[in-house]
């Protein structure tokens, strides 16, 4: 059982939680021109590190809002907390930069569905 | 009968012996588990590949080998899948002569309950299309569900049994015989079964493999075959590719020794449980996997305690059962819910993965295309339409339906 400090509300059993998989993975800026190869990179690949692992979750039986995690997926310890739209902690920022989603060369000018926050408090 | 404790019976004789690895074969396999054990055995026997080697990172059959709940079934929906499973089941019913080991396959039955109009429907559908490939299934109401399987509660509980899917050829079998059936046969056949050594790396010549760095030093290898289940990502990406698999936890238990009382094998993917009874006499219940990805072998508490609550509502008699114990393993899963056999971008490479929670059932079939591919550097018929490719190409085969967990 994890205990999930949801950045909203505070630390929380997992069972209140619905796993988003893999977080900052982007959709193409421009889908129409991406390849095959390319297009199954990004709907099918994922990454699946043994540790360190940036994972979005929803706290459903809360607020309801989405956020993104740092997990160890050998120990399950949470090492990172933080908001939709922000980055990981320094130590971590390689995970931001998924080698499982959209090419890296349209990575960069790819919408990243989390830069802006929907969820932020009015 | 009583016995002298200071003359103990002799041990048993070892059922392989437990060689130094040669500096290369012409076929290295990694993963001792039952997809590893049973492809060398089919290298042997039905190719007289022989100068192979099966690398295991822990003790043969240790990993998910030794972990799943040991149901035995072909009814999945689509041809490609109907193929080899049933391919599968076929052998399972001459595995014990063709290793001549007992490996305790009981066809049993096995009955998919439908808990809703909906499920009825996609069973009906599933159950027609099983027959025009040739496996054995028909629809069974309720009535038909409680005569196969008397301690079943089909009407007081919050999603109604309605009726079921029932494959009379399915069943179980006792998964650490199967794998000590195939290790016995293939290392009399002249496998070496090679255990207490991990893969730590690939030897390439370019973009080919020519060997593997291991714990217990660099082996050669001509092909190498991975059999690794939830460890393929770790592994692939020493080789240098990717794979489509996302390594989640699942869970199984079991219950103390009870007469026989369950005489089929029943699964629920509505509310969740699949139940059979060991030869010895344990209830073993499978659970759903945990829905994060994870490594650590083990489970979350609360996936168990759903699970026992579907299993007592669906067996009453259950509920005064006691677990005995608890266990989870790691399972390969892909987004289409099937496996991925064939050719990787490394040459001579070749994987066998993505058989998320049902890969114990294939272990015959699976051998076997494997082995082919092995032998050949092509796929074998059954394992053409399950390639790697076949993400880019959008020929998925959708088996979410007839898996055994969702995932």
């Amino acid at each position: 059982m994890l205990i999930i400090d949801c950045p909203h509300c505070g630390p929380r059993h997992e069972q209140e939680f619905h796993y988003g998989k893999q977080a900052h993975v982007a959709y193409p800026q421009d889908p129409s021109a991406l390849t095959d190869a390319e297009w199954a990179r990004y709907l099918f690949y994922r990454d699946n590190p043994r540790g360190p692992h940036a994972e979005r979750w929803v706290h459903t039986a809360g607020c309801r809002r989405w956020f993104n995690v740092v997990r160890d997926t050998l120990t399950y310890e949470i090492k990172a907390v933080y908001r939709a739209g922000e980055q990981p902690p320094q130590e971590y920022a390689a995970l931001a930069r998924p080698r499982g989603g959209v090419p890296a060369a349209t990575t960069d000018q790819a919408v990243d569905p989390g830069t802006a926050d929907t969820t932020k408090e009015a | 009968m009583s016995y002298d404790p200071r003359n103990l019976p002799e041990h048993p004789d070892f059922l392989w012996a437990n060689p130094e690895p040669k500096s290369s074969y012409d076929v290295v396999i990694v993963g001792g588990g039952g997809h590893g054990l049973a492809t060398a055995y089919y290298l042997a026997a039905h190719h007289g590949i022989t100068n192979v080697a099966v690398l295991e990172r822990g003790w043969l059959g240790g990993g998910n080998m030794a972990r799943n709940t040991t149901i035995i079934r072909s009814n999945y929906l689509w041809d490609e899948s109907a193929a080899i499973y049933e391919a599968s089941l076929r052998l399972w019913e001459t595995i014990e002569d063709d290793l001549g080991y007992n490996v305790f396959f009981s066809q049993r039955g096995v009955l998919n309950l439908a808990h809703t109009l909906q499920d009825v429907r996609e069973s009906v559908r599933r159950v027609e299309a099983n027959r025009l490939n040739g496996v054995d299934a028909e629809f069974v109401d309720a009535d038909g569900v409680r005569e196969l399987c008397p301690i079943i509660n089909t009407d007081n509980l919050r999603y109604p049994v309605l009726g079921a899917t029932y494959q009379p050829r399915a069943g179980i079998a006792k998964h650490d015989w199967v794998a000590w059936g195939y290790a016995r046969r293939a290392a009399e056949l002249g496998v070496d079964l090679i255990q207490n050594c991990e893969v730590t790396g690939f030897v390439k010549d370019g973009n080919r493999v020519v060997g593997v760095e291991t714990s217990r030093g660099r082996i050669g290898a001509g092909r190498v075959g991975l059999a690794v289940a939830g460890s393929t990502s770790t592994l692939a990406d020493l080789a240098g590719f990717d794979v489509p698999i996302q390594s989640h936890p699942l869970q199984a238990l079991v219950s103390e020794l009870f007469e026989p009382v369950h005489p089929t094998v029943v699964m629920s993917n509505h509310i969740h449980v699949y139940v059979s009874q060991a030869h010895k006499g344990e209830l073993v219940m499978g659970a759903g996997v945990d829905q994060y990805t994870g490594y650590g072998q083990r489970g979350s508490f609360h996936v168990i305690e759903e699970q026992m609550a579907a299993a007592v509502e669906l067996f009453p008699i259950f509920a005064r059962a006691h677990v005995l114990r608890t266990w989870g393993g790691i399972v390969d899963v892909t987004m289409d819910a099937s496996p991925i056999m064939g050719r990787t971008p490394v040459e001579d490479l070749f994987v066998n993965t993505g058989w998320g929670t049902g890969g114990f059932k294939a272990v015959p079939g699976a051998g076997l295309a494997y082995a082919h591919t092995l032998a050949t550097g092509q796929p074998h018929p059954l394992n053409a339409p399950f390639s790697l490719e076949r993400f880019e190409t959008g020929a998925l085969i959708d088996e979410h339906g007839a898996a055994a967990v969702a995932h």
